[in-house]
């Protein structure tokens, strides 16, 4: 007990325990280390901090658990908006917070070691040095967090309330219920029939017109990078011309080509065949249309992409495999396809991200149409046309969420890939 | 047998250009068509042709001279959100790419992945909650609450691009440059930035671009006509009533696609250079 005492003295009569004892009130702590200008900053911006956020954050925090207690008075919404951003707040108030901690203490220990303390440029200094980086994120970490961060995450937060067209604020309250949305698209008929059927298509979509775009953007780089090819500029200049014109205008076009009653498809050309299809209205056509238009719009990319890298092969792996008697498909299987690959592999994977969330053609095309029976989908729309027909025509916002959660799991698989295959992160031991 | 290889090697060559002959016109006719309808006179689709016997400027002039016309409203909407997102993006972007490519500081990794991870959710995932923000700030059917919504979207890809390409500017140079006695700002600014010229105009390029092509954020954003951008414009001409202003819309589309597709050609060496070694450090 006596020797406990002891101890326990000897440790609190250190500089740094003291000191940031003290500082758990910001400013102490550096009061005690004689950096008074310092301590006077932390003191006053602590006291304005809690001045000025503390109502909102109650409020906010308060918000987040209970999602109002009286309707009408209580809009569920503002206040789970409010909570989120109280969160943010209180992680800035935090970070200070431990700052103040951390530096009471660093300072108290230089003053141990007997080092006497800098003068007011020399500190100024010090913490323009250490503090730049946080500077230059400042500015741009706060728009992502309010612009990105914070509506992502009221989207993950609606997933677990009951917030749709007839129970929406301000005449009703919302209350958190688990996990009963997801419950509900795994069993109720209607949601676990659309679910399952537009989350194949999703899938199908994304592997075969993201393949496409791939292979033919690949045959045709292979193709202009023959040596007995001439006008390659040209060439290449008219079969980027597709990426360069704005998609939303390529894709009204082909919408109105596609039209069977006035699209050219149907009226100039397959009547030649004596055929119509009926491109609009029958699902099946309508997605093999669709999944043309995408390869017609993203081959390009990926043909610009590997025309720049198959210059960069270097080419005594190939005198090299020549003079083993190669053929041509052997070359192209074990060196140029290794090394394109290789090169543009987070590229790629990029592409197919960007076709699991392509909203623009399923949307634009044929708004996800046609209806289809016994779903609340239309027989193109992918996960995210769904969740935007459910989140802005029929105001299913929980579903929205909940549906969205999933594809944000989808999407951080292709994340990790992607995390996996780039360069910049292997790199990562350079500093 | 020589003399056949020869032959062989000609019948391929053929089969190649005959190739690109097709992809010619796959890639020419939907563009082709769109120009020949706006040339195509009244607005009924049904009576279009594809080589109209008496072509007429008459869209074009509606959408110039015609009261009932926004489309000169749009351009310049349009024009000023992308000038002020391509400014704003490029100083944002390399600021934060500046930060994370060459200081140690806590939370470095982790901003790393989350750009990563955040990169890929479209803006669409967040647009409820968004709305409501743009809603208190009373923003909404604003041009401003537009490019703020864009500027900060932007930020987990373009940081991630420009850090990739900063990174590869030897650290030995801004190294130097502090032993002679420049400050952090004075590194980036006569340093980093000059050299990260290529990448910063990509940057740049893209985010130009970003508001001439979407029509969803606009749609959402902005409800009064004189506020709309061009592709939310020219989408209501056939959202409405879909084939009787085709080939307004024709007409209006080929106006911007013109000088989209003039620049985008010029610059696609700088893109795809830009995006290779920003993404992929290659």
């Amino acid at each position: 007990m006596a020797t406990n005492h002891n101890s326990g003295s000897a440790w609190i009569k250190k500089p740094r325990n003291i000191a940031t004892i003290l500082s758990i009130i910001p400013g102490l702590g550096q009061f005690y280390n004689r950096r008074f200008l310092k301590g006077i900053s932390l003191l006053i911006v602590t006291v304005s901090f809690l001045i000025t956020t503390w109502n909102y954050i109650d409020i906010g925090i308060w918000g987040l658990f209970t999602l109002g207690t009286i309707p009408r008075d209580h809009h569920s919404i503002q206040l789970l908006i409010q909570g989120l951003i109280s969160l943010i707040i209180l992680g800035f108030g935090i970070a200070i917070y431990l700052y103040n901690l951390k530096d009471a203490r660093s300072d108290a220990i230089a003053r141990e070691n007997h080092r006497s303390n800098p003068t007011l440029i020399q500190g100024m200094a010090a913490f323009y040095n250490n503090g730049f980086p946080y500077f230059m994120i400042l500015p741009g970490l706060l728009m992502l967090l309010f612009i990105v961060v914070v509506p992502l995450m009221f989207m993950l937060a609606l997933a677990f309330t009951d917030y749709n067209q007839y129970n929406a604020p301000p005449r009703h309250l919302l209350s958190w219920v688990g996990l009963n949305n997801f419950v509900d698209l795994a069993n109720v008929g209607i949601w676990k029939d659309t679910f399952l059927s537009v989350f194949t298509w999703t899938v199908v979509w994304t592997v075969v017109a993201t393949s496409f775009q791939i292979i033919l953007g690949l045959f045709l780089a292979l193709l202009v990078n023959d040596k007995r090819i001439k006008f390659k500029r040209t060439i290449r200049t008219i079969l980027i011309l597709p990426w360069a014109v704005p998609a939303f205008v390529s894709i009204l076009i082909f919408s109105a080509l596609f039209n069977p009653t006035f699209g050219a498809i149907n009226r100039d050309i397959l009547s030649q065949f004596e055929t119509m299809i009926p491109w609009l209205s029958d699902p099946f056509w309508a997605k093999v249309a669709l999944i043309m238009i995408q390869t017609w719009l993203g081959f390009p990319f990926v043909f610009a992409l590997f025309t720049g890298v198959l210059q960069s092969v270097p080419q005594d792996m190939y005198e090299a495999a020549d003079v083993d008697g190669g053929s041509r498909l052997q070359k192209f299987r074990h060196i140029t396809l290794p090394h394109v690959l290789f090169a543009t592999a987070p590229l790629l994977i990029m592409q197919y991200a960007g076709n699991f969330n392509n909203f623009n053609i399923i949307y634009l095309f044929n708004e996800g149409n046609p209806a289809v029976r016994g779903q609340n989908a239309g027989g193109t729309d992918i996960l995210i046309s769904w969740v935007y027909k459910l989140t802005f025509e029929t105001n299913n916002y929980n579903m929205a969420a909940a549906i969205t959660i999933i594809m944000g799991i989808i999407i951080s698989v292709f994340a990790f890939f992607q995390f996996r295959k780039t360069a910049s992160f292997k790199e990562e031991g350079r500093y | 047998m020589a003399m056949s290889q020869k032959k062989k090697s000609k019948i391929e060559v053929t089969f190649i250009y005959l190739f690109f002959l097709i992809m010619f016109i796959i890639i020419g006719y939907p563009l082709f068509w769109a120009l020949m309808m706006s040339l195509n006179p009244g607005s009924n689709m049904l009576v279009t042709d594809l080589f109209p016997e008496s072509p007429t400027l008459e869209h074009y002039k509606w959408l110039f001279m015609d009261p009932n016309s926004d489309y000169v409203i749009w351009y310049q909407n349009s024009l000023y959100v992308a000038l002020v997102n391509a400014g704003g993006s490029v100083i944002i972007t390399s600021l934060i790419a500046y930060a994370f490519s060459r200081y140690k500081f806590i939370g470095r990794k982790y901003g790393l992945y989350m750009f990563l991870l955040l990169q890929m959710f479209p803006a669409l995932m967040g647009m409820v909650a968004l709305y409501i923000l743009l809603n208190t700030i009373g923003l909404t059917d604003s041009l401003y609450g537009l490019m703020l919504i864009y500027l900060g979207g932007q930020i987990p890809f373009n940081a991630w691009l420009v850090k990739g390409y900063f990174d590869t500017i030897p650290k030995e140079l801004d190294e130097a440059a502090k032993m002679d006695g420049a400050g952090h700002l004075r590194v980036f600014w006569t340093i980093m930035l000059p050299l990260a010229k290529p990448i910063l105009a990509v940057v740049a390029l893209f985010n130009f671009m970003a508001p001439f092509m979407d029509f969803l954020l606009p749609r959402i954003v902005l409800t009064s006509p004189e506020k709309y951008t061009l592709a939310l414009g020219l989408y209501n001409f056939i959202n409405d009533q879909f084939s009787t202003n085709f080939t307004r819309f024709a007409a209006g589309s080929i106006l911007i696609a013109i000088p989209i597709a003039l620049v985008f050609l010029l610059l696609q060496r700088y893109l795809i250079s830009g995006l290779t070694s920003g993404a992929t450090k290659g």
